[in-house]
């Protein structure tokens, strides 16, 4: 595949960090696929990549929890663009941990969306990448599925799966020639984390768009956003169990 | 610089944060009946962009470009977008913004709210001038559309009305055609005022800018003295429409207080005075570097350390021998406490839609002032003095200080203006100068 990708698919296309990543890729060249669940925030989205790159964007509204329209989806996806150079996975919510602890609906509902609903489009888009031969899958996922810890085991459990998931598809992938990307971003100041104070730590989904670009075009495998998380996770993985279950973060 | 802080950070404010994303989206529901305010990027320097105890809506993720017709020049983005984003989009394509101000690290909807003015008044009048078109969303979750011609009330509120009028979703601003990315730029030095008047009045035709540095510590006879720039877009269009770079140096610290003293202010006014050995001197410059010197340096506000800053701008309408400006610079000069930037350029005919708008024919002054405290205040309230029986006003984006009785005297328009606020709508300036 040469660099910059063309032809890209989006899921969550009204994401923050999406956004952010699709202005990165974006030039006069690029063709989008976007999918989003709210027709405003997706014209929204789709018009501002029109107008600022002149480049085509296709739209297709759906809630991508329903899985299965998944199938459908991703069918039209390909006849608009042909082939995927890059497809990114980043629909996702936050559930406040505190409010569904004891409501297991609530639980697997937050489970369908992070976890079911992307691993299906990704299996859905497997063998469409297997059959090109070429292109980039990247998934979001988080720093948060690296450990499962008390204030966010719902959502961290969803996102250890997630990047279970991606790395194994990577080993399946490699022999095609499709690179697949595991990003795990650290904390980005979205809509998804605005109840969350800010601290030091807190980065823009601008940087992490940056660093995907340079992890695409390096074809990466896994992408800590900004760098220095991959070394406060290299210490969070390496607290002992013992102390860690006793932290209250 | 944190979300909730202004460029002075002379002030501590406690927000609820809101922050916008979506043009569709309605407002907060008032909560617990505080107050709201939209906030651009903060670079107001005192009070006018805060809002202690309320809610403050931060606009910089709302971004979104809605239309950009590159035959015509007519722009349409939603609020929150900054100017320097809107550069990187309009110069390739052969356009530029029609008013700029010292930074481009300003939003949209800020630009609107205080109806910013730039080098280029005496030509182009200020931003509001130039705003074709926007949307403001009100308390009552109503949503009216203001140009010129309709809804004209709340547009002429709207520009310059320091976010009081409601929010701003959206805006559509017709913007100026150019060949090539470049400013050909003269600098030349001038002894004193009159010179500085002088020179003013005879480029005004010939150059679409104009600009003066001066030299706050010079006194008596002296006083006045400083460098005027004056400079026209480039003609050539075998030049490149070429974007400014991203800033490349952040001031790190807090700078300790005495960099500041006496001494090494005039030490850089000396500089930048002598810096240029003849009397006039051209060249062809980057508009970044023409019009965004400071831009290069992130967060400079920090050099005046952790007591910040504030910046006094005052506009005085022309006179016969311009003694008032002659009296201001004096008690600067006199008083030492004159400032890093000094800024002087005259104001010209071009009238704003804008009720509460700032620029008046006449000379406007510009400079920081490191805060010292109660020496600071009493400084100003001489000089507020003076501006008020002079018919001068203060200019409420930089300002921290002014009375309620100056700002009455400053803006008489302030009538007319009152019944287009929004109710919900408040800010911790605007609360000061009603008190
Ligand atoms: C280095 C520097 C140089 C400068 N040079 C100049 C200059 O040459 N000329 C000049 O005129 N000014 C100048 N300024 C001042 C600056 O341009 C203004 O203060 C500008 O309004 C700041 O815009 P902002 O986006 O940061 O808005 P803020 O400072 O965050 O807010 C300013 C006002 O806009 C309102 N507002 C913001 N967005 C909206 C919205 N969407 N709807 C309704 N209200 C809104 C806020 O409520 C507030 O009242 C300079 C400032 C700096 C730091
Ligand atoms: N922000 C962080 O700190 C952070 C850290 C690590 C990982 N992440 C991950 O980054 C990804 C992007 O999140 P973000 O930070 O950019 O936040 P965001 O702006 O809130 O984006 C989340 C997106 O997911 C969409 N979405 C949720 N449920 C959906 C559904 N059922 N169908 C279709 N779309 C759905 C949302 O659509 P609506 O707008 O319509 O609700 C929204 O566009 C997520 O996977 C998140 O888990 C974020």
């Amino acid at each position: 595949m040469s660099f910059p990708p063309k032809r890209i698919l989006i899921l969550g296309a009204t994401s923050a960090i999406a956004q952010a990543i699709a202005r990165k890729f974006a030039s006069s060249e690029t063709q989008f696929f976007l999918i989003g669940r709210d027709i405003q925030k997706l014209d929204a989205v789709a018009t501002d990549l029109q107008e600022r790159f002149r480049c085509m964007v296709h739209t297709y509204q759906m809630d991508l929890a329903d899985n299965s329209r998944h199938q459908e989806v991703i069918e039209t996806a390909k006849k608009k663009l042909g082939n995927f150079d890059l497809a990114l996975i980043a629909h996702g919510v936050l559930p406040e941990q505190d409010e569904i602890k004891n409501d297991a609906d609530a639980v697997l509902n937050s489970l369908n969306v992070n976890f079911n609903s992307a691993v299906s489009l990704l299996t859905h888009m497997s063998d469409i990448f297997e059959q090109q031969k070429t292109g980039s899958i990247a998934v979001i996922s988080s720093v948060a599925g690296d450990r499962g810890r008390k204030m966010l085991y719902v959502y961290g459990a969803a996102k250890a799966g997630l990047s279970s998931f991606a790395d194994g598809l990577r080993g399946r992938m490699i022999e095609h020639g499709v690179h697949v990307l595991n990003i795990k971003p650290g904390v980005i100041a979205t809509p998804m984390t605005e109840h969350l104070k800010k601290g030091v730590l807190t980065s823009t989904p601008e940087r992490v768009a940056t660093d995907v670009y340079k992890a695409i075009r390096k074809k990466q495998d896994i992408l800590y956003t900004p760098g220095r998380w991959w070394a406060i996770m290299f210490i969070v993985r390496h607290i002992p169990e013992r102390i860690f279950k006793k932290l209250s973060f | 610089m944190a979300i909730g802080e202004s460029w002075g950070r002379t002030f501590s404010a406690i927000h609820t944060l809101r922050p916008r994303h979506w043009v569709h989206q309605s407002l907060p529901q008032n909560i617990k009946g505080e107050p709201l305010l939209a906030y651009g990027l903060g670079k107001s320097y005192g009070d006018s962009c805060l809002n202690d105890g309320g809610v403050l809506m931060p606009m910089q993720e709302m971004e979104h470009v809605i239309s950009f017709n590159r035959e015509n020049g007519i722009l349409r983005c939603e609020a929150g977008i900054t100017l320097e984003t809107i550069l990187q989009l309009c110069v390739p394509a052969g356009w530029f913004l029609p008013v700029v101000p010292g930074t481009k690290f300003i939003t949209l909807g800020g630009a609107i709210a205080n109806d910013i003015h730039g080098k280029n008044h005496h030509g182009a009048g200020t931003f509001g001038c130039h705003v074709l078109a926007f949307e403001l969303l009100r308390s009552d979750n109503s949503r009216t559309l203001c140009t010129p011609d309709s809804n004209e009330g709340l547009f002429n509120a709207t520009i310059g009305g320091l976010g009081l009028t409601g929010l701003i979703t959206w805006a559509e601003i017709k913007l100026k055609k150019i060949s090539n990315a470049c400013i050909e730029m003269e600098s030349i030095k001038v002894r004193d005022l009159d010179e500085f008047l002088d020179v003013s009045a005879n480029s005004d035709k010939d150059f679409e800018y104009t600009v003066s540095w001066l030299d706050s510590l010079a006194k008596g006879r002296n006083s006045g003295k400083g460098v005027f720039l004056r400079g026209n877009h480039g003609t050539d269009s075998n030049q490149e429409l070429k974007v400014h770079s991203s800033p490349k140096l952040t001031w790190p610290i807090d700078a300790p207080n005495f960099l500041l003293n006496g001494l090494s202010i005039k030490a850089f006014n000396f500089l930048y005075y002598n810096k240029q050995f003849s009397r006039k001197k051209r060249s062809i410059v980057h508009y970044d570097s023409f019009f965004f010197p400071l831009d290069s340096v992130h967060n400079w506000n920090r050099v005046y350390g952790k007591r910040g800053f504030f910046q006094y701008q005052f506009v005085l309408p022309f006179m016969e021998g311009h003694m008032a400006v002659r009296d201001i610079l004096n008690i600067i000069s006199e008083s030492g406490q004159g400032s890093f930037l000094a800024v002087i350029k005259t104001f010209g005919e071009i009238k704003s839609p804008g009720i509460l708008s700032f620029p008046q024919p006449g000379v406007t002054v510009a400079l920081d002032f490191p805060n010292c405290g109660r020496k600071t205040r009493e400084l100003f309230d001489r000089m507020d003095e003076i501006i008020i029986s002079n018919q001068g006003r203060l200019y409420p984006a930089k300002d921290a200080c002014m009375s309620a009785d100056a700002f009455k005297s400053f803006y008489p328009e302030l009538e007319q203006f009152r019944p287009y606020m929004d109710p919900a709508f408040s800010s911790s300036f605007w609360r000061r100068v009603n008190n």
